[in-house]
Parts: C-alpha cells; sequence; structure tokens
C-alpha cells in the first residue's frame, strides 16, 4: 500500500511540474529563449495568494484568481521591458537577463515580505480521503492538483492544436516572418504566451504551497529548475512532453526520496535525465519535424 | 497614379548598401518582372516593401496609402501578399492549416470558399489537406506558398522566385497558375532568376544590378535585348 500512496504523491508532485514546464515549454517554443525567471513567477503567485487570504481574509478561490492576474500581468510586464528589446540580441544576453529578472523578482520579494517563512494555508480544505480502511491516505489537495493538471493539458491541447489563435501561435513558433505575412502580429502573440504561461505558474504556485505550505523568496527556484529540467526531460517545445516530463520527473523523486535516499534524490533524478538526454538528445517526445529544402 | 510605387529607397544590412535610390512602379493589372543576378537585392526589394525590412529614407505607396512604416502584419490586410523566397510553408502544420493561416486576417464566414477555390486551382494540396506541410515535395509545398498567399485574396501578388528548385515540368505549371491568377485580375510582381521564362510572360520589367536598378521597358523588347540576352538569357 506504501508503493501507491508513493505513486500517487509522485503523481501528485509531478503535475505541479507539469505545469510550470509548460510555461517553460511554450515561452521557449516561441521565443526561443530559457525564461529562467519563470520559477520565481511561480514565488509570486504563493505571496498573492497568501496575502489575499491571510491579511485581506478574502475566500481561497479569490486569492487564487488575484495570484493569477497578478502573474499574467507580471509575466507580460518582464516579457515587454526586459526581454522585447532582446528580440534581435545573442541568445547568451537574453539568458544573462532573464537570471537577472529572477534575482531581481526574488530580492523585491525579499523587501516586500522579508525573510521569514510565512505558513501557508491550504487553498483546499477539508479532511483527506482514507481508502482501504485507513490504509491509503489521499489529500484533497493531491486530487484537485491532479484534476488541475488534467484539466489545463486538455484546455492547452485543444488551443494550441484547434483554435485559430493557437494554430497562429505554431506559425509564429516556427517562421516569425512568414507568420507576418499572414498578417499574424508577432508581437501580441508572444506576449499571449508568456500570459499564458505566467498564469499557469500562479496556479502551479498556490498548488505547491498548498502541498508543501512553507513560503520563502526562493521557494520557486528549485521546482522552476526541476520543472525546467522536465520541460527538456520531455522535449523541450512539446505540450504533452511537458506532461510526461513533469509527471515522470515526480514519481522519480518521490520513488528515489522514499527508497533510496532524500539527500540523494534530487542527483539520482539529473542523473536520470543525463541518461536520457544521451540515448534521446531531443527528450523523450521531441520534436523531429521532416523539412524538405 | 500606379497600383505600387516604390521610390527612392535605401536599404542597409549593417555597413552593407544592400539598395541604393530603388525606384520603379506596377499598375493595376500588369505583370511586372524584376530580373537579376544572384545578390542583386532583389528578395531585399520585396521584404522592404512587406514591412519585413525597414528602409532608411524612400517610400512605398500602395493604392495611394503610404505603407513605408506600416508595421509587417498590417499590410496583408491592405490587400497585398507575399510569397517568400525558399516557400517558408509552416512545415508543422497541416495543408489546411497552413492555407487557413493565409486567410488569417478574413473574416471566418469567407474562409471555406476560398478554400475551396484554392483546392480548385491546386488539386494537390486538397489530397493532402491533412498532411504536415513538411512531407510535401518542393514542387508542392511551392505550390502550397502560392496557394496561402491567395487565400488573402490579394490584390496585388508578389512572388519571389517561384520556380527556384523545381523540374521543368513543375516549372511550366508554376508559370501557368501566374498567368490564370493574373488574368483573373490580380496584379502581380514577379522576381525571377529564370529571366526568360519571367520576361515571357510579363508586361514589363526591371533590371535590379548591385542593388541599382539599371534598366527598365517593356518585357518583349528586354528579351531582345543584347546585353540582356548576354547578362541574363545565357545567349
Ligand atoms: N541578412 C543579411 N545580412 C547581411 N547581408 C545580407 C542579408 N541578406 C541579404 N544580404 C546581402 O544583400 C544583398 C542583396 O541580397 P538579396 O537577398 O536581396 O539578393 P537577391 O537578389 O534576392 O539574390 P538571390 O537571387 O540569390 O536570391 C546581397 O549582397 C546579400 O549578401
Ligand atoms: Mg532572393
Amino acid at each position: 500500500m506504501s508503493f501507491l500512496n508513493h505513486l500517487i504523491n509522485g503523481i501528485s508532485l509531478g503535475s505541479i511540474y507539469a505545469i510550470i514546464a509548460l510555461g517553460y515549454t511554450m515561452v521557449y517554443g516561441i521565443a526561443k529563449m530559457l525564461n529562467f525567471a519563470h520559477g520565481d513567477v511561480i514565488m509570486v503567485g504563493g505571496y498573492m495568494c497568501f496575502c489575499a487570504t491571510t491579511y485581506l481574509g478574502w475566500p481561497p478561490i479569490a486569492g487564487v484568481l488575484l495570484a493569477v492576474v497578478v502573474c499574467t500581468v507580471l509575466g507580460v510586464v518582464i516579457e515587454r521591458l526586459a526581454y522585447k528589446p532582446l528580440r534581435m540580441a545573442p541568445s547568451l544576453a537574453v539568458l544573462i537577463t532573464a537570471i537577472g529578472v529572477s534575482y531581481f523578482l526574488q530580492n523585491a520579494a525579499l523587501l516586500i515580505w522579508g525573510s521569514s517563512t510565512k505558513s501557508f494555508t491550504s487553498v483546499v480544505g477539508g479532511d483527506p480521503i482514507q481508502l482501504f480502511g485507513g490504509q491509503l491516505t489521499i489529500t484533497r489537495v493531491t486530487i484537485v492538483t491532479v484534476l488541475a493538471c488534467v484539466v489545463i493539458m486538455v484546455a492547452l491541447t485543444l488551443f494550441t492544436g484547434k483554435s485559430k489563435m493557437g494554430t497562429a501561435m505554431r506559425a509564429v513558433s516556427e517562421d516569425k516572418g512568414a507568420a507576418q505575412l499572414m498578417g499574424i502580429n508577432v508581437n501580441t502573440t508572444i506576449s499571449l504566451t508568456f500570459a499564458i504561461g505566467s498564469g499557469l505558474a500562479a496556479i502551479a504556485g498556490v498548488l505547491l504551497c498548498s502541498a508543501y505550505p512553507t513560503l520563502l523568496p526562493t521557494t520557486g527556484s528549485m521546482p522552476g529548475i526541476k520543472a525546467f529540467t522536465a520541460a527538456v526531460f520531455g522535449g523541450i517545445g512539446s505540450i504533452p512532453g511537458a506532461l510526461l516530463g513533469g509527471i515522470l520527473l515526480g514519481v522519480i523523486e518521490i520513488f528515489a526520496k522514499a527508497y533510496i535516499s532524500t539527500q540523494l534524490s534530487d542527483a539520482i533524478v539529473f542523473a536520470v535525465l543525463i541518461i536520457v538526454l544521451l540515448v534521446k538528445p531531443d527528450g523523450l517526445l521531441g520534436k523531429h519535424v521532416s523539412e524538405k529544402v | 497614379m500606379a497600383m505600387l510605387e516604390v521610390k527612392d529607397i535605401n536599404v542597409f544590412y549593417g555597413l552593407i548598401h544592400a539598395l541604393r535610390d530603388v525606384s520603379f512602379e506596377v499598375n493595376e493589372g500588369e505583370v511586372v518582372a524584376l530580373i537579376g543576378a544572384n545578390g542583386a537585392g532583389k528578395t531585399t526589394t520585396l521584404h522592404t516593401i512587406t514591412g519585413l525590412l525597414p528602409s532608411k529614407g524612400g517610400t512605398v505607396t500602395f493604392e495611394g496609402k503610404d505603407i513605408t512604416k506600416k508595421p509587417g502584419h498590417e499590410i496583408v490586410r491592405l490587400g497585398m501578399s507575399h510569397v517568400p523566397e525558399g516557400r517558408r510553408v509552416f512545415a508543422g502544420l497541416t495543408v489546411r492549416e497552413n492555407l487557413k493561416m493565409g486567410a488569417y486576417t478574413r473574416p471566418k464566414s469567407e474562409v471555406e470558399a476560398s478554400l475551396a477555390d484554392v483546392y480548385k486551382r491546386f488539386p494537390r494540396l486538397e489530397e493532402r489537406k491533412n498532411q504536415p506541410a513538411g512531407t510535401l515535395s518542393g514542387g508542392e509545398q511551392q505550390m502550397l506558398a502560392m496557394g496561402r498567399a491567395l487565400m488573402a485574396k490579394p490584390r496585388i501578388l508578389l512572388l519571389d522566385e517561384p520556380s527556384m528548385g523545381l523540374s521543368p515540368l513543375f516549372v511550366g505549371e508554376v508559370f501557368k497558375i501566374i498567368q490564370e491568377v493574373s488574368a483573373a485580375g490580380t496584379t502581380v510582381l514577379l522576381v525571377e532568376q529564370n529571366a526568360k521564362k519571367a520576361l515571357s510572360i510579363a508586361d514589363r520589367a526591371y533590371v535590379l544590378e548591385t542593388g541599382k536598378i539599371v534598366k527598365t521597358g517593356k518585357a518583349s523588347d528586354l528579351l531582345n535585348d543584347d546585353a540582356i540576352k548576354k547578362a541574363y538569357l545565357g545567349e
């Protein structure tokens, strides 16, 4: 029974990684850049929800909405101010800027909320669910997290696969110049991508803090790095890849913690990543578009 | 007044002065060819017209409107479509999705009818409508690029080397389609390496040499011009 428990915990943690990984993968697909500050947007989402529910006494759902709105705007503003002027710059300059934005967000949070740990009240109340006469315990956050991940994946797959705006997004990710000739506004499309990715980061932040209720200015960085790893693991640029990579990473991490060693779990996660990339450099579901010239 | 008027445009790539005071015009209903050797600046000219590159000084006027500073994505809305060099179809999108992207700026209600028109002109695209564009042959990709541009219902069509890399059979097909499009009332600005073919279907032509227009005239006259024959027709 403990095996099943670990599996469920792994899938739950992996769902959070998957939601974060989506942001990395979509932004990479469109802007061809690694948005290093993505993890810190998660942390901002956590603080927003925390302030709304703890200081202002808002209901949890209002806190989640506030987090989503603030992070969506934050993502768009970051892109406009920090990345857009570098559209033509070498990718190293963009990467360094993204790291700068990441430090900026962490230090701004330190200034506003201080360095002490805030204890986050889960947005999902209620007692855990007992199954098999109490042998298997599932918290309600776990269920909400997995459900949220499924809903987001289905919605995003339909959006990019079927809608006009989503198709335009894929066109921009392939060829910005040709997309522009079709009448697609490339800047708006890039903003929209950052908006979606950052809104999802807010949801991930709230779910993460609900499952692991400590909030610090650095809360977003480790999950951010792991989710980035998950995106690469699944094949960066691919939406199903983000899901697969996220879930696998979560499950491997929890199993490593449970059966091998808590201290070594992260090392094991990254070792698996390295092995996968050695065998499949594009990641598990990496895109291989055949092109004729 | 000409439909498309390009006046004294100058374009730079860093320090390279790629276009020098290029001026020409295209009248409504004409097929105008722009010919020149590799690196003469033909692609640069088209990119400047459709807003992919900025011009330093000079103006581009389309149907009386100054479009020199217009953002690139707004130009297709005005009735100008550009089939870029190297086709640049969206390889990961299906044929049908590519065509629908061509109609991005048009009302939803008109898209299906245009799709049917394009399929009628290019039956092969309909056979392959659910296939990713990247899996098409070079010739089929050219058809797709042309079909995609026609989905915008342009009044002027800019074509950049549509015959590049195609077998003689496909080249003939491409030129036949250009003539059909022109006969249906669309004005055409055609950039070509294949000067002989281009001049044989064009009304007028301009010759571009290292960033400058060096000659212009009726296409039939240029076909018999000794200097042109020597430099571009390989005779
Ligand atoms: N992105 C670029 N950066 C620097 N120089 C460029 C760039 N694109 C074109 N050039 C230069 O500008 C000049 C004109 O190029 P352009 O592509 O317009 O020529 P073209 O007439 O279309 O040639 P081709 O027939 O080979 O397509 C060339 O000298 C080319 O080297
Ligand atoms: Mg060219």
